[in-house]
């Protein structure tokens, strides 16, 4: 039987890598990819607590989550279609028209 | 066995079913009435003032103590609520000035971000709280980036977008280490689940306590987790920005509250030094920055971090005096605020005039109306009696200092002085130079509504505060 504390083990890296990809990297796109890879990894880490305690409520909020984040992905895609036609760009060096 | 299954009462649910239900419909009229632009803010308005209404007289308690209707969310209800109003009354001409051409996807969004918040000021459980954050941000990411051809516009909304996307996982990453400690998600069995298992010494509880409440400093503009709040207000319309600065700070202070209040009540010592540290940045960074703003809006929107700062303080004490001493001061500040992005707006008769600070010169000359309004809002601002302001951080202060918090009080009080240099600083450019430009002005019916209101708000809460005081309080102790 896989232990309750791999798999926090395991989403709890997955986190991490996805906070230092959105805090390193200049892509747009790629920092939405890593908020998936953070979402996901809370995912993970409420259906493993959910299974353990035999508590539906973390299962729940996953479905909740999953949702929000599809919502969340389409929005932000959208956003950076305008921003790509306003700046022919999605890397934050080249945004740069608000800053003080 | 199969038990019955009841549906759950949605009685206290009635308001937010309700603006729902016109979110959807302003759609259909914008789409019906293509020529009667008129249309779809009178639906608005009218739909968001039967639901204040409505707000004044749900209460309950509705599926399994998930959703709590009582006086202390009714009161931030109304807050965003009243936020929702002037924001719709401001935008009425400044949309057709800016080019925008549908305008029912606006409204409609405003409604849904204030459907959003009044679910944040309601939920007891992490699942609603987190269900009612992202109704509000996702809608507002859209406001922010409406106007689609205006690279400002889509810059503020990304960079609003990925913060705020980034504090959501914070605080779902958070909210899934306070599942699995207390397993349950219900703010008062968290609570219980506290006590009885003395789970401040265990790390992985307090990890997740220490997430969701940098998730909530996000949402509410608290330093050093605010780097988003200049560039998104801005880069967005500024009627957008005046409801920013209102409607999703007051829910983030509801939902902030109500976790520290409900759920983490017995670990109050061990919240309350990272709130003050919090409260200390948040103040020093938003008054120090805002010093040296060039923009008007960039300026208000260092100073929206401020008073984040001063309504943090009301939360340290996690008494009834404190909690209800920041209410107040969200109320008050949703006139003062609305005051001064109105007068704004009244100066944005081509796109862009009116955001710069230079462009106040001399305004007393020109306006004397719009710089004298502008005056009592700043008035406000800065704290200075007999405005609201001064009532509102009057009360905060006080509180703060029954409890003991006398240092963090000084510093507040010291930071305010700070204030004045900026705030007052408009009010020397506009009397004390010459035009150096004729200034058109863009008045219009709904916004002199939204001046008067705000003004007498400010006025009327600065002189006779003892009614909003006593209500705010009366919401505490029911609660």
């Amino acid at each position: 039987m896989v232990h309750l504390s791999w798999y926090l083990t395991v989403s709890a890296m997955l986190f991490c890598i996805g906070m230092f990809g959105f805090l390193t990297r200049r892509n747009i796109i790629m920092m939405l990819l890593c908020i998936e890879l953070m979402l996901n990894s809370v995912n993970l880490n409420l259906a493993a607590m959910s299974h353990y305690m035999e508590d539906i409520r973390g299962q729940v909020l996953v479905f909740f989550i999953i949702a929000v984040a599809a919502a969340e992905a389409a929005i932000g895609l959208g956003i950076v279609v305008t921003l790509f036609r306003n700046y022919h760009s999605v890397h934050t060096e080249d945004i740069t028209k608000l800053k003080g | 066995m199969v038990t019955g299954f009841s549906l759950p009462i949605i009685a206290p649910l009635g308001p937010e079913i309700f603006l729902a239900v016109i979110g959807c419909a302003v759609i259909l009229a914008d789409i019906i009435w293509k020529e009667q632009r008129y249309v779809v803010p009178v639906v608005s308005m009218a739909g968001a003032a039967a639901a204040l209404i409505m707000v004044t007289k749900a209460s309950g308690i509705s599926f399994n103590g998930m959703y709590t209707v009582d006086a202390f969310s009714a009161f931030f209800k109304i807050v965003c609520l009243l936020g929702l109003m002037f924001a719709i009354l401001m935008s009425l001409r400044h949309l057709d000035i800016m080019g925008v051409q549908r305008v029912g996807e606006y409204y409609s969004l405003m409604i849904f971000s204030c459907v959003g918040m009044m679910i944040m000021a309601s939920a007891t459980d992490l699942i609603v709280l987190y269900l009612g954050l992202e109704l509000m941000a996702l809608s507002v990411y859209c406001l922010v980036g409406l106007l689609k051809t205006d690279p400002r516009a889509s810059e503020a909304a990304v960079k609003y977008l990925l913060l705020g996307a980034f504090s959501s996982c914070l605080l779902l990453f958070g909210m899934s280490y306070l599942y699995g400690t207390t397993g349950t998600t219900d703010m008062a069995a968290i609570s219980k689940a506290m006590a009885a298992g003395k789970l401040t010494a265990n790390p992985a509880f307090m990890m997740g306590l220490g997430l969701v409440v940098i998730a909530f400093c996000f949402k509410v503009a608290a330093a050093p987790f605010h780097m988003w709040t200049p560039d998104a207000y801005e880069g967005a319309m500024t009627p957008v920005t005046a409801y920013m600065s209102v409607g999703p700070k007051a829910a983030g202070f509801a939902a902030l509250g109500r976790v520290l209040m409900e759920a983490f009540p017995n670990a109050h010592s061990e919240w309350v030094t990272a709130m003050i540290i919090l409260a200390f940045l948040t103040m020093a960074i938003g008054n120090i920055t805002a010093l040296c703003q060039t923009s008007i809006k960039r300026m208000l929107a260092y100073s929206s971090i401020a008073h984040a700062g001063y309504a943090l303080i009301g939360f340290l004490p996690g008494t009834a005096e404190g909690a209800s001493a920041t209410m107040n001061y969200l109320f008050m500040y949703l006139f003062m605020n609305m005051g001064a992005f109105a007068v704004i707006i009244l100066l944005q008769y081509k796109c862009l005039v009116g955001e710069a600070l230079e462009d106040y010169k001399g305004l007393a000359k020109t306006h004397p109306v719009a710089a004298g309004l502008m005056l009592v809002f700043m008035f406000s601002l800065t704290g200075i009696p007999p405005t609201a302001g001064f009532i509102g951080k009057f009360n905060i202060f006080m509180a703060a200092l029954h409890a003991g918090y006398t240092w963090i009080v000084i510093f507040a009080v010291l930071f305010s002085a700070i204030s004045a240099y900026f705030y007052l600083r408009v009010v020397m450019l506009m009397y004390m130079y010459e035009p150096e430009r004729e200034m058109e002005i863009a008045p219009s019916g709904a916004l002199s509504a939204v001046l008067a209101i705000a003004l007498t708000g400010v006025i009327l809460l600065g002189c006779y505060p003892n009614g909003i005081l006593s209500y705010a309080s009366k919401a505490i102790m029911g609660h």
